[in-house]
């Protein structure tokens, strides 16, 4: 394929002794949405957690825009243009609102999200901007975390579990907005424990078990009966 | 009188615990490491500075100049070269570290120096003094040492909370992995904040030299008098490890006061009665 964008090449990655990728392969065009989906510990967060850097994989490669990038550290990755939410959102409780938004353009990429860019996307972070992130609520902090991983102005978002620990009103209206965040380009890729509002959300899926690729392809193309049994190994 | 004269002298040379302080906690506050060897660095900018001043003819003060960069750019050196590979989930490695880097120290100094006394020579600034109210004098020297440890503080305050610099140092305090993902290098972070407190060090071993005499095995000493001023001002606030540094001063000046032998006694009595009654410091940073 021509416009691959992120080409991963059956990767291992390792924590300390442990393994949680065992040779996991993907490719991604620009632009599209791919959401990954498992079960707990199948090797989701991990395989993120390579692509952008904060763990480094011990074999395969990491191609982005045809650049090797598997042992770039992830302070390096970032101003390549992926940037990531991480789970649990993990904003840095001693900055405030506007602080971690800023912090997260520090990476310096020329792009359309700014500080108002962000404000308009979530108007009420414009009126919190100078609280702690602390006192936001959870769904407040999920918006504070999708902004200071847009501020760098990526060409890929990696999006960890957007909706743990959210009220599902709250993740609904956070979704809505995927669209507008997707919508200029940009590529992302999903983890989510919500399998249907995963698929929903994406043109292409991989699902993971055990720390291996156990199905891969559009959602359209599989049932529900061939994608459970794929999430499940039954 | 004497009392009220006792506890001015205490606030001022409180100035100076506190610049013995503000760089200890300034790297405990970022990367959680306790330098054992900051008593020594200071007593290493201390003969540093005397050899520039006996080298050169410079005024004490002026030495700052060259004192300041050199310490600053040894920190640098230091974290980058050494600490950073000793950094990590377990907190025993650097302090060992420091503390081996703190022999190294005193045995290199006295090698160099031998176990001599040493004092630099201020000239008239030693003794320049104004009288205030009631027969009172204020040394010019203990007054320059107070205004420049508010000025060590305020700057480090105004570095921490209005900088990008000091965002970063926020930042990778609160959570070292997810400020990678903000195009930080931990590694270079921590170089700086090593920088900019062994850059407060020089000024501290400065005017510990012009105060009072030091030799290669004082380093120690000054580190507890630094580690009890973060402590009673409270872990990560800059403000009140300054009121830390004055709460040592005026205890040590009540005790020096009811009998000479006293003076470092009351000091650490004071300490330890604002860890037993506040262990989190009088002033302790406000957790979200």
């Amino acid at each position: 394929m021509p416009d691959i964008q992120l080409n991963v090449e059956n990767i291992q990655s390792f924590y300390g002794d442990f393994q949680a990728l065992h040779g996991v392969s993907l490719e991604l065009r620009k632009g599209e949405v791919l959401s990954l989906i498992g079960a707990n510990g199948a090797g989701k967060s991990t395989l993120l957690r390579s692509i952008c850097g904060l763990v480094t994989a011990r074999s395969g490669t990491i191609t982005w825009n045809g650049q090797d990038i598997t042992r770039l550290p992830a302070s390096r990755i970032v101003g390549l243009g992926i940037s990531m939410v991480p789970e649990g959102r993990r904003l840095f409780p001693s900055l405030s609102v506007q602080e971690n938004l800023v912090i997260g353009g520090q990476a310096g990429r020329a792009g359309p999200w700014n500080l108002k860019a962000v404000y308009d996307l979530f108007p009420v972070l414009a009126e919190r901007r100078h609280t702690p992130s602390t006192s936001l609520s959870g769904g407040q902090q999920q918006m504070v975390a999708i902004g200071r991983a847009l501020m760098s102005n990526p060409e890929l978002i990696l999006l960890d579990e957007l909706s743990l620990g959210l009220a599902p009103i709250i993740v609904k209206d956070i979704y809505a907005q995927l669209p507008r965040i997707t919508g200029n380009g940009m590529s992302a890729i999903l983890v989510e424990q919500d399998v249907t509002r995963a698929l929903s959300a994406a043109g292409q899926f991989i699902c993971m078990q055990e720390g291996r690729v156990s199905l891969s392809g559009e959602p359209g193309h599989f049932t529900r009966d061939q994608i459970s049994a794929a999430y499940f190994g039954t | 009188m004497d009392w009220i004269n006792a506890i001015v002298q205490g606030v001022l040379v409180g100035g100076l615990y506190a610049l013995f302080a503000a760089g200890l906690s300034l790297i405990f506050g970022v990367m959680r490491l306790v330098n054992i060897a900051h008593g020594d660095l200071i007593v290493l900018a201390a003969f540093i500075a005397l050899m520039i001043v006996e080298g050169t003819g410079l005024h004490p003060l002026a030495s700052l100049a060259v004192v300041v960069p050199l310490m600053a750019v040894f920190g640098y050196v230091l974290q980058r070269g050494i600490l950073n590979r000793t950094l990590g989930k377990d907190i025993l490695p650097p302090l060992l570290v420091t503390f081996g880097l703190s022999v190294i120290l005193q045995n290199g100094l006295l090698e160099i120096f031998t176990a001599d006394s040493r004092k630099l020579d201020a000239g008239t600034l030693e003794t320049a003094s104004f009288p205030v109210a009631g027969g009172m004098a204020i040394g010019v020297l203990p007054l320059l040492m107070f205004a420049s440890a508010v000025a060590v503080i305020a700057g480090l305050q105004f570095l921490f909370y209005r900088t990008a610099l000091g965002r970063a140092f926020r930042a990778t305090s609160d959570d070292r992995e997810i400020a990678q993902l903000m195009g930080l290098d931990n590694k270079q972070v921590y170089a700086f904040a090593m920088a900019i407190s062994l850059g407060v060090v020089a000024i501290a071993g400065v005017f510990l030299a012009i105060r009072s005499n030091f030799d290669p095995s004082i380093g120690p000493g000054r580190l507890i008098f630094g580690f009890e001023a973060v402590i009673i001002g409270g872990l990560g606030n800059l403000w009140g490890t300054l009121a830390g540094g004055v709460i040592l001063g005026v205890a040590q000046g009540i005790g020096a006061q009811i009998n000479p032998g006293w003076q470092l006694l009351a000091g650490h009595l004071a300490f330890l009665i604002v860890l037993a009654i506040r262990p989190k410091g009088l002033f302790p940073r406000i957790e979200g």
